[in-house]
């Protein structure tokens, strides 16, 4: 069975061209820090390909052919993401990426419904994209912000949730914490939010490439996600939201596409999906994106989530036998609740000299605050290493990350 | 870059000089390196005649960054304040004596920059985009 599967992400493999070519010191490359972004296998980089070199044109507006290809295209991918995650296409805006859907919401349904004294609840292991937007509609609006809290090992303490929900306006919530990995317990927590009266977004930059996300399940009224975690290109995310908000809610940015009629004086919008998409679109990396999720769809979301756990498994057993030499790995540490991420130190060698040694053998691993500096100060970590896993790592790219971590122990003299 | 982590690296890093504050200190600044949010301080006495006459760093860090501020407080005590404000990146060159990767010279020249400003009395520019 070990063996089927292993076989299986080495044919993965053999689809993302950039495994081909060694790196600048050559050694092969071991590419651990997919939650930064994923590499992209040839399918996804065809797309942009033939698009610019076959049907490059504006949509929504050309009346000859190349641009209805690309209109068709365009708004084929959006279906195409859409059903991965379980929605109508007039329920997917098209974004930049988590950060900017994010930020939709906060401006557009955030100006339009919060008020002074309104509660935003988050929780202590966001990243800076799913805080720092709510910070701002607090100070805009006079509203204010709590937070779920976490344990030591970085896991949501729920005993006090009601409480904080109490008076909440918004829940925002990452579906994947990105520095240790947590996947949250969403089932026990959108419910009693819904019943507080909150609306629910969702921050699925960690979630949408690793989990099966069904968001009429999740009852999330926004989940916002980026294409460049899951195989697409980087500049294009999408967030979805449920199709009544995005009728009611006021525009996010405007100017061209997002319109019905414009006068010198007042304009009537675009229907959802198109009234939050101003300007043209990004329309080879959307077209590009319904690739991506074609593929993970082909591979299985089940296959890389089981993968992934395997991988996780592996790599804890590998990493804690370095206890020894000082290695701490952080979170839960269970691979039943981390989606692929696993971040830890080693002895009192700073994260950056980690990784920087790790680069001398090709392994590529994130060193830092991983963009979510309230939850390393909490912890009282300065910096850590991360290790994130994809469905195209194999156990042997955990072997070269283990024996390049006893070179930096060696060099340090651990 | 596995050559930089030479002994006398990591004994500046786990054995920083002028490592500390000064209580009665003429000039003082701290900085960070966005990249990796290490932050240093840099704390100099400086006497009537405008010579350096005591420096003590401060801050939390990587290898890099902590070893040159480290060797970097050896080489500016008795050093007029104004020679402070005029050092270039060579100054930390020299003293590591390695190459540094373009990826880490933030971090090599984060102690360098926080000495300037502190001798400058504004943020110094990067000691490297000079």
């Amino acid at each position: 069975m070990i063996h089927v599967r292993e076989r299986t992400a080495q044919e993965i493999r053999a689809d993302f061209p950039i495994f081909a070519r060694p790196t600048g010191r050559g050694k092969p490359l071991v590419y651990l820090d997919s939650a930064a972004t994923s590499q992209k296998p040839q399918s996804v980089i065809d797309a942009l390909d033939t698009y610019y070199r076959e049907y490059n044109a504006n949509i929504h507006r050309g009346v000859y052919e190349i641009a209805a290809r690309a209109t068709e295209a365009f708004e084929a991918a959006r279906a195409r993401v859409a059903r991965f995650i379980n929605c109508a296409p007039g329920e997917l805006i098209w974004t930049r990426n988590t950060t900017e859907a994010i930020n939709l919401v906060a401006y557009a349904w955030g100006n339009a419904n919060v008020r002074a004294g309104d509660v935003i609840l988050l929780t202590e292991l966001e990243h800076h994209s799913n805080l720092v937007p709510w910070q701002l509609l607090a100070q805009r609006t006079g509203a204010v912000l709590r937070f779920i809290p976490i344990d030591e090992r970085g896991v949501l303490v729920l005993d006090g949730l009601d409480r904080l929900l109490d008076g909440c306006t918004i829940l925002s919530i990452a579906h994947v914490g990105n520095t240790l990995g947590t996947i949250q317990p969403l089932d026990r927590i959108i419910p009693r939010a819904r019943a507080a009266g909150a609306l629910v977004v969702v921050d699925g930059a960690q979630g949408t490439p690793h989990l099966p996300v069904d968001v009429a399940a999740l009852d999330c009224d926004f989940y916002a996600f980026s294409g460049h975690k899951m195989l697409a290109p980087t500049g294009v995310g999408a967030l979805y939201g449920k199709r009544s908000l995005l009728e009611s809610m006021p525009p996010f940015l405007s100017g061209g596409d997002m319109i019905r009629t414009v006068g010198y004086e007042r304009t009537t919008f675009n229907e959802p999906p198109w009234k939050f998409e101003a300007g043209t679109s990004n329309i080879a990396d959307a077209i590009a994106f319904g690739v991506a999720v074609d593929y993970l769809a082909d591979v299985g979301l089940g296959w890389i989530r089981e993968h992934e756990k395997r991988i996780t498994r592996y790599a804890l057993e590998r990493l804690t036998a370095l206890a020894p030499r000082g290695l701490v790995v952080y979170g839960p540490r269970d691979p039943e609740h981390i989606g692929g991420v696993l971040s830890f130190n080693l002895g009192d060698v700073h994260a950056h000299d980690v990784a920087s040694i790790l680069d001398t053998e090709g392994v590529c691993v994130r060193a830092g605050h991983h963009c979510t500096m309230p939850l390393m100060e909490k912890m009282g970590w300065h910096a850590t290493a991360r290790a994130s896993f994809y469905l195209y790592n194999t156990e042997e790219d955990v072997d070269t990350l283990v024996s390049a971590l006893e070179k930096a122990a060696r060099i340090f003299k651990l | 870059m596995e050559d930089f982590y030479r002994d006398y690296i990591l004994d500046h890093y786990r054995n920083p000089r002028n490592f500390g504050h000064l209580e009665n200190a003429t000039v003082s600044a701290e900085e960070l390196n966005p990249l990796c949010g290490d932050v240093i301080r840099m704390d100099l006495q400086v006497d009537d005649a405008g010579i350096v006459r005591e420096v003590r760093f401060s801050g939390k860090g990587c290898a890099i960054s902590q070893a040159s501020a480290s060797m970097l407080t050896e080489s500016v005590i008795g050093m007029p304040l104004e020679a402070v404000a005029k050092l270039s990146k060579d100054v930390v060159l020299e003293n590591v004596g390695i190459g540094i990767s373009p990826t880490r010279m933030k971090c090599a020249m984060l102690g360098l920059r926080v000495l300037k400003t502190a001798a400058i009395g504004s943020l110094a520019a990067w000691p490297d985009e000079e």
